[in-house]
């Protein structure tokens, strides 16, 4: 006889790719270590700080609001770190710390949870963070101040009391690329951009890394392709035409691409699965509509960067895009 | 847009869209050579074992019956014949436990003894002697289904109504589906058979191209089946396909193939098509020739939970106990039993049902296999589009079948699905999608009938 054993009664398949979300969440926060990393070697210890404020606003929220997940507890999924690290990375290093708590407290509380949690938020949560700041506190979060090899000594306004503006700690603050170009007309170097030496959010310097990042998560297929691909192509294809009209005005395609946070939000904010649209056509008319709103925001906006609203405005459309694209079936013509 | 874009590659296998790679776990029994059932003391055999109407039985308790004699005829044109796997005597015709999960009517026969078991039938008219309706009678009255899985009367699909041509006849030796391995055995160990079956349909079906497609990780199963058709000048293109799953799927051989989609709701005769699983071919082959009809088959036992995996050839109405037994029984970590392959395959709560014409294989899985993930919100990745081999949204199918919008699934083509299950296998957050599907579709049929 057939010994009997404990037999579980459930319908197929029984097989299962060993790809899960956690995993997705967890694996795209290690890939953005070396980003953090970059951005301590050009900003010190402010660079940490102002990422461990963003991050303990993220947690602190997801902890006590979140939902419980089927791991228990809510953070174990990997999503609200990701969340904190990337709202980080689009900040100066000079910023008040309590300014990035409660950026991480908005991101999760207003970008994720009140919308029912992980998977059902329209916008992406760390961008709904940083759009939160730039509305409350738009001189902070433009101070830039320039990589110069300080590591120990904390910068700018980092250790502003909670509900002050707080004083600079020194003088020093300088135009980000973007801006000196749009306000003086003075590109930077692109060599400059590539490598980070220049003054900017703390994930937007090094251009090198963020590439690399983003071929390693393709390979992986952590993200799709299409959404780099489609946004960086765009935006060197428009502003390239344009910038063959009037080279002596507007600033070239390359440094459209290198400057400013477009390949952080190309490569991490923009394929943010939950916000983007389902299917590859879809997911091109994302991509594409992306990179013409950076452009027009860039080039006649009245704000240097635009790389947030376009991905905000784009995930907007995401429910709408999904409603009308969809795939052909098999046998249909 | 399908597989034709690659034709030109010469070093790059013919596939279809999407799909996705499923580990294999083929090295279990892909080696073992197909052994013999010995005959156990008792057989149900339901009168459902096919699609279609159950057959009817022709036989009452207490009669004696012989190896290969018919026991039960075809209930209605798409519907076959039934026939007795042992010499014994009829103890019961009853309700019975069915591998669907039903009691449904079934013949019991406990087997002679004292019988040697060799069969022994009259030989049948050879098929060079028959007309075309002849050979679709004769096949149905063979008991013949397709083997692959689905067991549709074989009769039926090769009868080609006159107004359609077929130009194509592909026989399907892919078996996509992790673990499986016996049609890679029969197409190894009984080559001259399905090669010889295949003459035999060809001779009616007057097919343009004949091709045996075959995944191309057996590739013994390729050089045999080539060696056996050029020793007998028969023209059959054997083709070998890429590993991906469902790469058996009827319509994912022909896009691989021919490049081409069978339209909605047609069937690949449509597009001039005739599909067939080798076994069947094989089965053709054995009732002209031995005037054997289909009485046994041969199946897959394996999963890590078996302790010698094997693939045998069983008396139908086996009960799948014995069967199991006969591979050295079930491991203390046995947590699932299933009958087919892991993707489609249909769990089963005992072992105490028979092993019937559509049993391809029979899997025990222990907690390691079964690879359930926690389940989260859906983070609309969408790895369940990029799995669908025709390319629906599963991702929105699931999400209207848990909101009990059946007719916006509809609207979405839930009907077109066919239940591969990739979608349930790539989903990061462990959603049930093909289940909710199957819900959706049963709702919407249901709801068709009323």
């Amino acid at each position: 006889m057939v010994e009997k054993p404990k037999i579980t009664i459930s319908s197929s398949p029984f097989l299962h790719d060993q790809v899960t979300t956690p995993k997705i969440m967890w694996e795209l926060s290690y890939t953005l270590v070396p980003i953090l990393l970059a951005a301590v070697y050009y900003f010190g210890l402010s660079a940490l700080m102002v990422s461990a404020a963003s991050i303990a606003g993220c947690l602190a929220t997801e902890y006590y609001l979140g939902k419980k997940g089927p791991l228990g507890n809510p953070l174990r999924d990997g999503s609200a770190l990701l969340t904190g690290l990337l709202l980080a990375l689009t900040l100066p290093p000079g910023f008040p710390l309590w300014m990035a708590f409660v950026g991480g407290v908005v991101a999760i509380g207003m970008g994720k949870v009140i919308w029912g949690g992980l998977g059902q938020n329209v916008f992406n949560p760390a961008l709904v963070g940083r759009a939160f700041l730039q509305a409350a506190f738009p001189t902070a979060i433009t101070t830039w101040e320039p990589p110069d090899g300080r590591y120990l000594g904390l910068r700018g306004t980092n250790l502003a009391p909670p509900f002050y503006q707080g004083e600079a700690v020194d003088a020093l603050s300088t135009a980000t690329p973007l801006s000196e170009m749009k306000f003086s007309h003075e590109p930077t170097a692109l060599a400059d951009l590539f490598m980070g030496n220049i003054s900017g959010s703390l994930g937007e310097t090094c251009g090198l890394l963020l590439l690399l990042a983003c071929i390693y998560l393709i390979i992986r297929r952590i993200i799709n392709w299409r959404i780099p691909v489609g946004i960086l192509a765009t935006v060197a294809l428009f502003s390239g035409i344009v910038y063959l009209i009037a080279p002596d005005r507007y600033p070239s395609p390359g440094f459209m691409v290198l400057a400013g946070g477009l390949l952080l939000g190309a490569v991490y904010m923009a394929t943010d699965p939950v916000s983007s649209p389902l299917g590859p056509k879809g997911i091109w008319i994302y991509s594409i509509g992306i990179g013409l709103l950076v452009v027009l925001i860039r080039i006649w906006g009245g704000l240097p960067e635009g790389v947030m609203y376009a991905i905000l405005l784009m995930n907007a459309a995401t429910p709408l895009i999904n409603r009308f694209v969809r795939p052909r079936v098999y046998g249909y013509s | 847009m399908t597989g034709t874009a690659q034709n030109g590659l010469k070093d790059k296998l013919l596939t279809f869209r999407h799909g996705v790679h499923p580990e294999e776990f083929k090295e279990l029994s892909n080696h073992q050579r197909i052994e013999r059932m010995p005959f156990v003391e008792e057989y149900t055999l339901p009168l459902l074992q096919h699609i279609g109407a159950p057959s009817k039985a022709l036989v009452h308790k207490g009669q004696r019956v012989r190896r290969g004699d018919k026991i039960a005829d075809a209930g209605s044109f798409v519907s076959v014949a039934l026939h007795a796997p042992v010499d014994g005597t009829v103890t019961d015709v009853g309700l019975y436990g069915h591998p669907n999960g039903q009691m449904l009517p079934a013949i019991r026969i406990k087997a002679d003894p004292f019988s040697t078991q060799q069969l022994d039938q009259p030989p049948q008219r050879q098929p060079e002697e028959l007309s075309k309706a002849e050979f679709i009678a004769a096949i149905q009255q063979a008991g013949i289904v397709g083997l692959g899985g689905a067991a549709f009367p074989a009769h039926v699909k090769f009868n080609i109504p006159e107004d359609k041509h077929c130009r194509y006849l592909m026989l399907n030796g892919c078996e996509c589906e992790p673990f499986l391995t016996c049609d890679h055995r029969v197409m190894v160990e009984y080559a001259e058979e399905l090669i010889d079956g295949t003459r035999i349909l060809q001779h009616f079906i007057q097919a343009e191209k004949v091709s045996i497609a075959i995944e191309a990780n057996k590739p013994d199963a390729v050089a045999t089946l080539r060696e056996a058709a050029a020793k007998v000048g028969f023209p059959v293109e054997v083709v070998p396909l890429k590993v991906k799953y469902p790469q058996g799927a009827e319509k994912m051989m022909i896009s691989a193939i021919l490049g081409e989609e069978v339209p909605a709701g047609r069937l690949p005769i449509d597009v001039g098509v005739l599909v067939s699983n080798v076994g069947t071919i094989v089965a053709l082959s054995q009732y002209f020739r031995q005037s054997q009809p289909l009485i046994e088959r041969v199946i897959t036992v394996t999963g890590t939970a078996v302790r010698r995996p094997a693939n045998v050839l069983v008396p139908l109405g086996t009960p799948m106990r014995d069967l199991v037994e006969f591979c050295g029984g079930v491991t203390e970590e046995a947590t699932r039993i299933l009958l087919g392959g892991p993707m489609m395959g249909i769990v089963q709560k005992s072992l105490d049902t028979p092993v019937v014409k559509g049993t391809s294989g029979i899997l025990v899985l222990t907690e390691r296999e079964v690879q359930d993930i926690d389940t989260f919100s859906c983070i609309r990745c969408g790895r369940c589009l990029e799995a669908c081999p025709i390319f629906l949204n599963p991702a929105r199918l699931g999400l209207l079948a848990r909101k009990g919008l059946w007719d916006d699934m509809e609207d979405y083509n839930a009907m077109d699905c066919f239940e591969c299950g990739s979608c349930s296998y790539v989903c990061p957050s462990g959603i049930p999608l093909v289940q909710s599907i199957k819900v959706g579709k049963a709702m919407i049929r249901e709801r068709k009938t009323k």
